[in-house]
């Protein structure tokens, strides 16, 4: 029997605050043997983070480990000399963490912190250093490894700042690698390629690697096994197929039923948020932690302090659950009450041939460079219509959303809401009719509200402004309403938004944007910021809203299974162009735009029955100053059909009623293109039915 | 009520920073001063009397009483000097931060939200201002401004007496000289807190520019510029004794510290004594609000 790299033994971390200790993880094991990538996933604030910065033995001053012993290679870290634990980090143990461009310096080139590493630890000379940085980079798959070694950070990209990041955790072979969200940061393609990355290094080096993330899906990609945490507890350990098909803890069952899947929309499977909210750390339940939120909650079972526990003969999946075994588990499907789909109405919001141009500022007499943020884009909404504009960051999704909103104007083309045209006509023109009737939700939970100022008088400010209650008497009673409207209680009015939490003030920001009773609301991303508990629950009020009211919702997302979940049709763009729009089914399926195709292909999936194709785009996000001649997407498409591509703007094609595509691809290509998802058991049979064709 | 609260539970935070502490402190006691002074058993402050010149502290006046802290070149109380001179000493630098303030905060919120042409322009101003060392651009102005300029007659004819005319003309210099310093601050608050989505949230439903400013803006810089406020306070307290010791501040008799260095420094090591209590006085007051800053940026860092 082998060492294992890492035995967390009943580990406990405690932050010493103003207000006392306050306990971060507790009871914590954790076995993680050589070349074995194991994920730990949960929600901010489990403490998932906090485990890994107790593995480094770096917790910072007001942390510390209280009891139990961390050993890494048969030794326990606790009980190691400061000196001893600075040679192990960063070589034997190394970290990447979520933001690159925070652990990269600034002002140091690639080259210099890179050789750095194995100067440090090894001994080794300049020149060694740099082969052996080059080599490195090589296998993080950067292309020309010297003009990068001779960048600085801010010379790279988000993308190829990771790989340098992850190139250098490598550089000196550590036993154990830890990665803390290491993709949250990078666009869906982007996360893709190093998903992929990490997954073939994982093999080849044999590094044992423990993945923190918040993503079930990403985990599943990754890891071999997974340790799900809930309030400062692992609460479910095991293999993940163990895990994900066969989860014996209600909270792991919760998560994957509020997790959207990219194959299903709200009508078919709408998402259960867990109840209730994550218990502050000092509020703990003396029992199982999840008990107040959890369905299966016994009297004198569950108000006990629990213990993991193996599940049935299963040595390998354990789980903190008293009543696991007498819970009867449900393959996550077919729960909840389905809806009806809204019926749709007229057009409400109609975008012609716009076109946004942001002048940049130059010096004296060179020439203005411009950023062309929004090329042509054209669509339309209708009433009780979730409209989804999809793509990755710099594609100009939010730009749409500035020259609705009136914060930007348009350079040309037309803005049409309810027939009167808006395009032109900045908010501080728009009569106050207009303005409250077009509202915006916020991506950032914790901007949308001014610190300052209580959420009763932030709402009311809103109705005043927009006519809609002019008295105090009115104003409160309508403030109430609107909490009301956003399942809050009235008391909230009073409170300053730091006392809420992030999915809360969410709901404010939606009651603001209500409170004129808006015939079109802009969400932009308003639900990237959030746990996926409180996601489900986001989505599910915008949707209940949206039919009490018949709003169109304008939905802007990167995330394309919240997408798939919410709308009735989705536009994708890329650099400023249309470059797919169609409903959400035929947008989802094939035929599919090349850009589509590789977006779908980079979502990570929670479902161990869902296989996909994977494509991963080569190079770089061009600039939006200096656009590829041609198509857009030629400079990465996969599926890049010659010169013509480079020189001439694809045309428009109809595909269906209302899926159009922009694209070169003659039509029995894209009517040949394959889907993106497919069941295993679908792909089970049809392999069946072509050997038995072939036979 | 629920405001007394925070503001105590505000006074129980600075409680943890030591150093603040004492800097509350020494600013509490000249505060506590000034507001008393005229009910505490002093000598008239601006009664001469021509046998006790110069004295030393802890001096048996000849009737009867105690000179606690000596006596000036004109045989005048040093000790009752000092405290009634706290009164004019607060409540003029007060003034004049808070004016300076106003302005710096007016200029440097339109210059940051505003942008573009209103930016290049206020920080121009600003700039130039701030090009002059600080103690030419004050004689200048009250050079400019001073009592016998057509501004400082028009006062007088108003009825303002002398010290009002002069202190005016003391405010305006401080306000020229630290506006701009406040203005660059609050501007480069205002440049980041601008991005804020609740910013972007009050354009979308149509709210002016001035109300963005002061309703949305300002109060959310109010953190860092407490803490400023209290340095800029301890600085503007030290130029205001040092125009006092120049002759440009208060017009005699008004007991002014920075005047009452001056009044006695002919006199050279015969008047140690008068000279040693003002500036004890001035350094007390300056290193208690610059320790209170201290300790509140300390406060506000945890966390």
């Amino acid at each position: 029997m082998t060492q294992p790299v890492l035995e967390c033994k009943n580990v406990s971390i405690s932050y010493y605050t103003r207000a006392g200790e306050v306990p971060a993880v507790y009871d914590f094991n954790l076995t993680v043997n050589a070349g074995e990538a194991v994920g730990i996933v949960g929600e901010s604030g489990c403490g998932k983070s906090t485990v890994a910065l107790a593995i480094m033995q770096y917790l910072g001053r007001n942390g510390a480990v209280t009891s139990g012993e961390i050993i890494f290679l048969g030794r326990d870290m606790r009980k190691m000399s400061e000196q001893e634990l600075r040679k192990i980090r960063g070589s034997q143990i190394a970290m990447v963490y979520q933001e690159p461009m925070a652990s990269l310096n600034p002002s140091m080139r690639i080259r210099d912190q890179l050789i750095e590493v194995p100067m440090v630890h090894e001994g080794l000379d300049a020149k060694a250093a740099e082969l052996r940085a080059i080599e490195l980079l090589d296998a993080v798959r950067l292309p020309d490894p010297q003009r990068i070694l001779n960048s600085y950070p801010h010379q790279l990209s988000g993308g190829q700042q990771q790989r340098v990041v992850i190139a250098m955790a490598l550089l000196s072979k550590p036993k154990l690698l830890l990665l803390d969200e290491p993709t949250t940061a990078l666009d869906v393609t982007v996360e893709a390629g190093v998903v992929d990355l990490i997954r073939d290094l994982a093999k080849k080096t044999g590094t044992a690697m423990i993945y923190i993330s918040h993503n079930l899906g990403l985990i599943l990609e990754t890891c071999d096994r997974i340790c799900v945490m809930y309030s400062g507890q692992a609460v479910e350990l095991g293999n993940i197929a163990q895990v994900f098909n066969h989860m014996r803890h209600p909270y792991t069952y919760g998560l994957l039923q509020t997790l959207p899947l990219p194959t299903a929309d709200r009508f078919a499977r709408p998402l259960v948020p867990i109840r209730g909210q994550l218990p502050l750390p000092r509020e703990r339940p003396t029992g199982c932690t999840f008990g107040p939120r959890c369905d299966y909650f016994k009297a004198g079972v569950c108000d006990l302090p629990q213990v993991m526990q193996s599940v049935a003969r299963e040595s390998t999946h354990e789980v903190r659950c008293a009543r696991a075994s007498e819970i009867k588990w449900k393959v996550p499907d077919k729960l909840g009450s389905t809806q009806k789909s809204a019926k749709i109405g007229p057009v409400v919001l109609q975008v012609k041939n716009l076109r946004k141009y942001y002048a940049l500022k130059s010096g004296w007499g060179k020439p203005a460079r411009v950023v062309k943020a929004n090329e042509k884009i054209d669509f339309e909404a209708r009433e009780s219509e979730t409209l989804a504009i999809v793509g990755e960051s710099g594609c100009g999704k939010s730009t749409v959303a500035r020259v609705l909103m009136g914060l930007d104007t348009a350079t040309s083309g037309e803005v049409f809401i309810n027939g009167n045209e808006i395009g032109q006509l900045p908010v501080k023109k728009r009569p106050p009719g207009l303005i409250s009737n077009l509202q915006l939700v916020f991506q950032n939970p914790f901007e949308t509200l001014n610190p300052s100022h209580s959420v009763g008088s932030q709402i009311g400010r809103t109705l005043k402004k927009f006519g809609v209650a002019k008295t105090q008497a009115e104003i409160e009673k309508r403030t109430g309403e609107l909490l009301d409207l956003v399942k809050l209680p009235r008391a909230f009015a009073d409170r300053k938004p730091r006392q809420l939490s992030g999915g809360q003030k969410q709901r404010i920001g939606i009651a603001r944007a209500f409170g004129g009773n808006a015939a079109v609301v802009v969400a932009d991303e308003p639900v990237s910021a959030l746990d996926v508990s409180v996601q489900a629950a986001i989505t599910g009020l915008l949707t209940d809203i949206q039919r009490e009211h018949k709003t169109t919702i304008v939905f802007i997302s990167h995330d394309l299974s919240v997408v798939r979940y919410l709308a009735d049709r989705i536009v994708v763009m890329y650099l400023g162009h249309v470059m797919e729009q169609g409903t959400a089914i035929q947008v989802f399926a094939p035929p599919y735009h090349p850009y589509t195709e590789a977006l779908l292909s980079a979502v990570p999936i929670a479902d161990t029955s869902i296989v996909k194709k994977r494509i991963v785009l080569q190079g770089e996000l061009p600039s939006a100053i200096t656009l590829p001649t041609g198509c857009p997407f030629q400079t990465r498409c996969p599926r890049k059909i010659g010169a013509i591509c480079e020189q001439q703007l694809p045309p428009v094609k109809q595909l269906a009623k209302g899926h159009s595509i922009m694209c070169h691809l003659p039509d029995d290509e894209l009517q040949a293109m394959e889907p993106v998802f497919a069941l295993k058991s679908e792909l089970k049979t049809k392999s069946k039915k072509r050997s038995q064709a072939s036979s | 009520m629920a405001r007394l609260k925070k503001f105590f539970a505000a006074v129980g935070l600075l409680r943890e920073s030591p150093v603040g502490m004492i800097g509350v402190g020494l600013v509490l006691f000249w505060v506590v001063i000034a507001l008393i002074v005229g009910f505490l058993p002093l000598r008239d402050p601006l009664a001469q009397s021509a046998g006790d010149l110069l004295k030393p502290a802890l001096t048996l006046a000849k009737d009867g009483g105690h000179y606690w802290l000596g006596t000036d070149d004109r045989g005048r109380d040093i000790l009752s000097r000092l405290f009634f001179g706290s009164r004019l000493v607060l409540f003029w630098s007060s003034l004049a931060t808070i004016i300076a303030y106003s302005v710096g905060m007016l200029m440097g919120v339109t210059a940051g939200y505003r942008g573009g042409w209103w930016d290049e322009a206020i920080s121009f101003i600003g700039n130039v201002f701030l090009a002059f060392p600080q103690m030419v651009l004050f004689i200048v102005i009250l050079s400019q401004l001073g009592s016998d300029s057509p501004a400082g007659q028009w006062l007088a004819r108003m009825g303002f007496s002398a010290t009002w005319v002069k202190g005016t003309t003391i405010v305006l210099a401080v306000m020229f000289a630290t506006a701009p310093q406040v203005a660059r601050i609050v501007r480069g608050l205002v440049l980041d807190l601008k991005t804020r989505d609740y910013v972007a949230a009050a354009e979308v439903r149509g709210e002016g520019a001035l109300y963005i400013m002061l309703v949305e803006l300002l109060p959310n810089a109010r953190g860092p510029l407490i803490v400023d406020a209290c340095l800029r306070l301890g600085y503007v307290t030290i130029a205001i004794a040092a125009l006092g010791f120049l002759g440009l501040g208060l017009p005699p008799p008004d007991p002014d510290w920075g005047k009452m260095i001056a009044d006695v420094r002919g006199f050279g090591a015969l008047a140690a004594n008068a000279m040693i209590w003002p500036a004890l006085a001035i350094s007390s007051l300056v290193l208690g609000l610059n320790l209170m800053a201290d300790g509140l940026r300390e406060i506000a860092l945890r966390d």
